[in-house]
């Protein structure tokens, strides 16, 4: 049922990246339309980084000037970094990073290879049932993960996984959405690349690794950032499936603190200051990936 | 990689060396039994996949409609078949209605401006207007954000008594709100919190439909004498259709899933105002420990979204049909 929606995405590629709409002629550079649109647009991002920027003011302030309500942007005793430094020095903050690095790592991994492999079957194999076990993994792109909670902790309890890593990871590899990505962009490479190789004698799976996997290189990294900002930020399910401190990931763990800190507002600035940090860096760098990446396999987030 | 071929080459594997030429994809070499070969290296491309799908997916589905028939507990109690009685009880449960009239006044709120004020943000950047890289960068970044951040951050903007948005309304010389903490307004915070996390997403799926529209049109109306708005009015927004339907069908489907924020922004505590569906199956399965009331009302909610996903798809197939 959403393959109407997924066949739409169709008109939808990436963005060139540097590509800019040419002055056109009779149009001047700065010309009043022109500096109105910039006006709003200044506005709308102002808005826009305005809360941030306000958390990591009051990151900077000791918690005296933050709770004093001062809407001024530096505290009247001056910037400090003793939020930071209380936050950093409890410990957890790091077990909590590392854990959200290293299992969305492999959440990401774990998809990517399953889903890869299972989009070339559907993309350039064939095998009895093809079709419907298509349809059947395409119709369950519908199903929201937050319907399952029930049954999967039910099942992560009998598999004695819970409070685990593997139970946090396994239930989150199933995204039949990249599948679905994959298998379209594999659809589009030229058969006669594969069939060279196949005259010579080379494996389906040499085949896969060697001439379809490096072509497929730029939508492989827009599946994967994908699905790293979805592990990363995933909330519900482990917030269900880990009540080990020291197994909990960033969003979880900082969560069970922000009633520990009471009315401490400059250490919970600096908190989500801090666990924000490592995305803005990666977005700055990998930017374009990102952006084109959203533009690709958005929907298949959810 | 059509049926036809796969048909033509069990006609005539009979001969040892067989050259079938597909329809679409080029010459073929087949050689004995490499039909039976082809179905064994499927399934092994296709295993670690449909075991997980099965494992993580279809069986909780199958499970879930089972445990929603019984009256299983958290505590491992219970677990006798209760037939209907569960769906009997959330039809009939105003709690469940509440939620689930929440969690559609939450989508009703939060969708009109999550779509208009990503395409106004997209049209304002497809100009081409220097700073590109800020302003996604503004745009975007709260996207990037776990719903623990940004629960953290607005929680401390909506501070009835030092926060910053009722130092905004106080320079507006308005009334400051209690936000979060008033049951007329908590949703409607919750909302602006929403908006500023997620525009983000679609205004890049705004922006990449925006630049998929080719400039030489732009530069035939330019040479006709066509304005910007005009340019806009005429050529940008009726090719944006199709972008629309997917932006507002995803965007719809997302806000029905509200649970992260509006959890957390309370700090766990259940409103009657704020209450989404995905939270009450939350609390009925772990807070309250009910698995089979929980279940039964998970599935009430996923009727809901697999009607909305069949009207998307009668929706959109009668548009390709226009």
């Amino acid at each position: 049922m959403s393959t109407a929606t997924l066949s739409q995405t169709e008109t939808i590629t990436a963005p060139g990246a540097r590509r800019r709409r040419p002055h056109l002629p009779g149009q001047k550079p700065f010309g009043p339309l022109r500096v109105a649109a910039f006006a709003v647009l200044a506005l709308l991002a102002i808005g826009w980084l305005l809360p941030f920027l306000w958390a990591i003011a009051t990151a900077f302030k000791t918690e005296t000037d933050a709770a004093s309500g001062d809407p001024s942007w530096i505290g009247a005793t001056g910037p400090t970094v003793e939020a930071f430094a209380a936050i950093l020095s409890q410990g957890n903050v790091y077990t909590w990073a590392f854990n959200s690095l290293w299992t969305s790592a492999a959440v990401t991994l774990i998809t990517l290879a399953i889903s890869a492999l299972a989009a070339y079957a559907f993309s350039r194999l064939n095998f009895t049932g093809r079709k419907w076990l298509f349809v059947v993994v395409i119709a369950s792109i519908i199903v929201p993960p937050q319907v399952l909670i029930i049954p999967l902790f039910y099942q992560m309890l009998t598999f004695n996984m819970i409070d685990t890593y593997w139970g946090l990871i396994l239930p989150q590899v199933v995204v039949p959405a990249m599948v679905f990505i994959l298998k379209k962009f594999f659809d589009a490479i030229p058969i006669e690349l594969e069939d060279a190789a196949r005259v010579d004698g080379a494996s389906r799976f040499r085949i896969f690794w060697s001439i379809v996997l490096p072509l497929s290189r730029p939508i492989l990294a827009s599946v994967a950032i994908f699905v790293f900002i979805g592990a990363w930020n995933n909330f519900l399910w482990p917030f269900l499936v880990i009540n080990d401190t020291t197994l909990m990931t960033l969003p979880v763990g900082l969560q069970t603190v922000i009633s520990a800190y009471g009315v401490q507002y400059a250490q919970v600035m600096a908190q989500a200051v801090l666990a924000a940090l490592p995305l803005i860096i990666v977005f700055i760098i990998f930017q374009k990936q990102i952006v084109k990446g959203v533009a690709t396999s958005g929907f298949g987030g959810q | 990689m059509t049926t036809s071929t796969t048909g033509s080459v069990a006609a005539s594997g009979a001969a040892t060396r067989t050259i079938v030429t597909g329809s679409a994809s080029g010459i073929r070499l087949r050689r004995p039994g490499s039909r039976n070969r082809e179905q064994l290296v499927s399934w092994a491309f296709l295993a670690p996949f449909l075991v997980a799908f099965a494992l993580f997916l279809i069986w909780p589905i199958v499970h879930g409609i089972y445990l929603s028939f019984t009256d299983q507990s958290l505590t491992g109690a219970g677990g006798g078949f209760v037939g209907f009685a569960n769906y009997g009880e959330a039809l009939t449960d105003p709690v469940m209605w509440q939620s689930m009239w929440n969690t559609v006044w939450f989508t009703l709120l939060s969708t009109v401006p999550l779509v208009v004020i990503a395409l106004l943000m997209a049209a304002l950047v497809d100009r081409g207007l220097p700073g590109q890289w800020l302003w996604r960068l503004s745009f975007f970044m709260p996207y990037l954000l776990a719903s623990t951040v940004i629960s953290q951050i607005w929680v401390w903007i909506f501070n009835p008594q030092i926060g910053a948005a009722n130092n905004i309304l106080k320079a507006f010389g308005l009334e400051p709100l209690a936000w979060l903490q008033n049951p007329d307004t908590n949703m409607l915070s919750i909302v602006i919190a929403t908006v500023w996390w997620t525009v983000g997403f679609n205004f890049l799926l705004y922006l990449a439909a925006m630049q998929n529209i080719p400039s030489q049109q732009y530069e035939a109306a330019s040479l006709d004498g066509a304005g910007p708005w005009r340019q806009f009015w005429s050529i940008t927004l009726p090719q944006l259709g199709p972008a629309t339907v997917l932006i507002l069908i995803l965007q719809i489907l997302a806000s029905l899933k509200l649970f992260d924020q509006a959890y957390q922004m309370l700090g766990g505590v259940a409103s009657d105002t704020t209450r989404s569906i995905v939270q009450y199956i939350y609390e009925a399965g772990f807070v309250n420990y009910r698995f089979g009331y929980s279940a039964a009302i998970s599935y009430v909610f996923f009727a809901l979204i697999v009607i909305i996903g069949v009207a998307q798809a009668l929706v959109s197939r009668r548009r390709k049909e226009l």
